[in-house]
């Protein structure tokens, strides 16, 4: 090189000119929305009211303990709702997979399965199956709203899985299986030890979101009884005649959600990555 | 008597002013609508407290307690409005669509900070709504065999404080959002019991729950947390103080007692809770 001076190119300098602008940019009229929503909210006539009603300190730290002791109930409907759901949203999305005619009916039962439980309110089926089977004369405790709540989430969102772990399963080449039968696999072994590695791996940005999600409709139970933080929130909405527990709720759902989101997003752009 | 004397005065004075105002009483102008009272209540509203969920007609106690208080105020039946509003709707910070609102609403200090409440117009006894088969079971009306009950409530009443404080059950109760899941939750066996003011508890019991009966009852007159139903109201509401009036007038001279007569007759004879 002639001139080998130490430092940046010119083209780089520009570069970097240009970068730090933008972050400038992006700075000030990201502190300019900030400051006016800080400020001009305020001067609407009824902002002390929302205020009081949404947004009440008081009512804020009394509640607040109390919501994040019965968010623990969210967690743990949560924790032993996923693996249920991901072992039947494989199972379903296998059975819709199932290429031997003489079991024709299981995929026709797969393909109900996910149109019915795609199509139908979580609400409707969290009542139907909370409510309605323990209706039908289970003793305890085999009528829990816990047992059949969970079982009402679980059929709801098997049925969304499925349907993302087959778009994974029909992602991966026919060629590769014709390649496995080819070197003497059994179509199970082909399935298992070709098909599903890659597309689980697929599909894994995609089941993250049905995690945040299902995070959120966990509080869906709360209609047929377990006094979780949504109910909980409600309770003192109710005494309070106050909003601001609901506030509260959404920030301790905030600080689980938000973490994972990002983490989702990292996962698929990595993905995206890989694939260009 | 009286209320043809208000009748006739409002008349007087509207044909002075020469404009629709209802009567020269305080609520003149006070009125979401001039010389009309809107008044709210839920949606559907339950028996006893309004019948056949038809406020209009002013069957049922609440329906019946709302036209007196109006006519006390110097509104004319026909000039009584019926709008619908739940608990949360009523709890909304800016303009409401109702004067008041009428739905077994207890007053609480709380509450009282966010809304305006009127006098009370009924103190409520909590009763213990339960089935047959939890008694055949072993339930009792007596508080060592209250605790163990598993025990619901209706999530957005005062029924829920009670609940952990008067009874203070073993094992959590759980919580829904209206009567009807409360009863579902009873007839599925989840629940065996729930706690309802008397009159819902009375009606519950003889038509929605199969096999239900009332356990007992706590008293209204409790000196701790008595749980007093009073009309909601805008916060700083200056129509307050003439529904006040109207509800002190209604006591004064026995009419409240009397609808209350007409429409909750049923709730003597329940036993009380040792």
């Amino acid at each position: 090189m002639p001139d080998a001076q130490v430092g940046l190119t010119r083209r780089q300098a520009h570069d970097q000119r240009l970068r730090r602008r933008a972050l400038l940019v992006a700075g000030a009229s990201t502190l300019g929305v900030i400051l006016a929503m800080v400020f001009l909210v305020p001067l609407a006539p009824g902002w002390e009211r929302v205020q009081q009603s949404f947004f009440n300190a008081e009512v804020f730290a009394r509640t607040f303990p109390k919501l994040l002791n019965a968010f623990l109930l969210d967690v743990a409907i949560f924790a032993w709702s996923v693996p249920l759901i991901a072992c039947l949203g494989l199972a379903v999305a296998l059975a819709r997979d199932v290429r031997n005619p003489v079991l024709y009916p299981l995929r026709l039962f797969g393909a109900l399965y996910t149109d019915i439980f795609r199509g139908v309110p979580v609400v409707l089926v969290v009542y139907l199956v909370g409510f309605g089977i323990p209706g039908l004369g289970l003793p305890r405790p085999w009528n829990s709203p816990y047992i059949w709540g969970t079982v009402a989430l679980v059929l709801t969102y098997s049925a969304y899985v499925a349907e993302i772990f087959r778009s994974g399963i029909e992602s991966v080449h026919q060629s590769q299986r014709n390649a496995a039968l080819s070197l003497g696999l059994t179509r199970g072994d082909a399935m298992r030890y070709v098909v599903l590695p890659q597309a689980i791996r697929r599909v894994i940005p995609a089941q993250m979101n049905m995690l945040i999600a299902l995070q959120k409709d966990v509080a869906l139970l709360s209609f047929i009884g377990p006094v979780e933080i949504f109910r909980q929130a409600g309770v003192f909405k109710s005494l309070l005649a106050n909003f601001t527990p609901y506030v509260v709720a959404a920030v301790i759902f905030l600080i689980i959600t938000v973490p994972a989101t990002r983490l989702a997003d990292h996962l698929i752009a990595r993905q995206n990555r890989a694939r260009s | 008597m009286q209320r043809q004397l208000t009748i006739a005065l409002g008349t007087a004075f509207c044909l002075a002013a020469g404009s629709a105002l209802a009567g020269g009483h305080c609520a003149a102008g006070k009125t979401l609508e001039d010389g009309k009272l809107t008044i709210a209540t839920g949606n559907p509203a339950y028996f006893p407290w309004v019948i056949d969920d038809a406020p209009e007609a002013g069957e049922g106690f609440e329906a019946a307690v709302a036209f007196a208080v109006a006519a006390e105020m110097g509104f004319e039946a026909a000039d009584v409005v019926w709008v619908r509003a739940g608990f949360d709707e009523s709890i909304q910070p800016g303009a409401k669509n109702f004067d008041f609102n009428v739905q077994q609403f207890s007053i609480t200090e709380d509450r009282d900070k966010i809304v305006d409440f009127s006098a009370a117009y009924y103190s409520s006894a909590m009763a213990v709504l339960t089935t047959q088969a939890a008694i055949d079971a072993g339930a009792a009306p007596d508080l060592a065999s209250l605790k163990t009950l598993k025990w619901g409530a209706d999530a957005n009443t005062t029924a829920v404080p009670m609940l952990t404080d008067l009874v203070a059950p073993t094992s959590d109760p759980l919580l829904y959002n209206d009567n009807t899941d409360v009863t579902a939750a009873m007839q599925a066996g989840q629940i065996d019991a729930a706690l309802f003011d008397l009159p819902t508890a009375l009606y519950l019991a003889a038509v929605v729950v199969e096999g239900g009966v009332i356990l007992g009852q706590f008293p209204a007159d409790r000196t701790e947390n008595p749980d007093e139903f009073g009309f909601l109201m805008e916060d700083g509401t200056p129509l307050k103080a003439c529904v006040d009036e109207a509800i002190s007038a209604l006591k004064a001279n026995g009419a409240l007692a009397e609808i209350e007569a007409t429409w909750l007759s049923e709730t003597t004879g329940v036993p009380v809770i040792k």
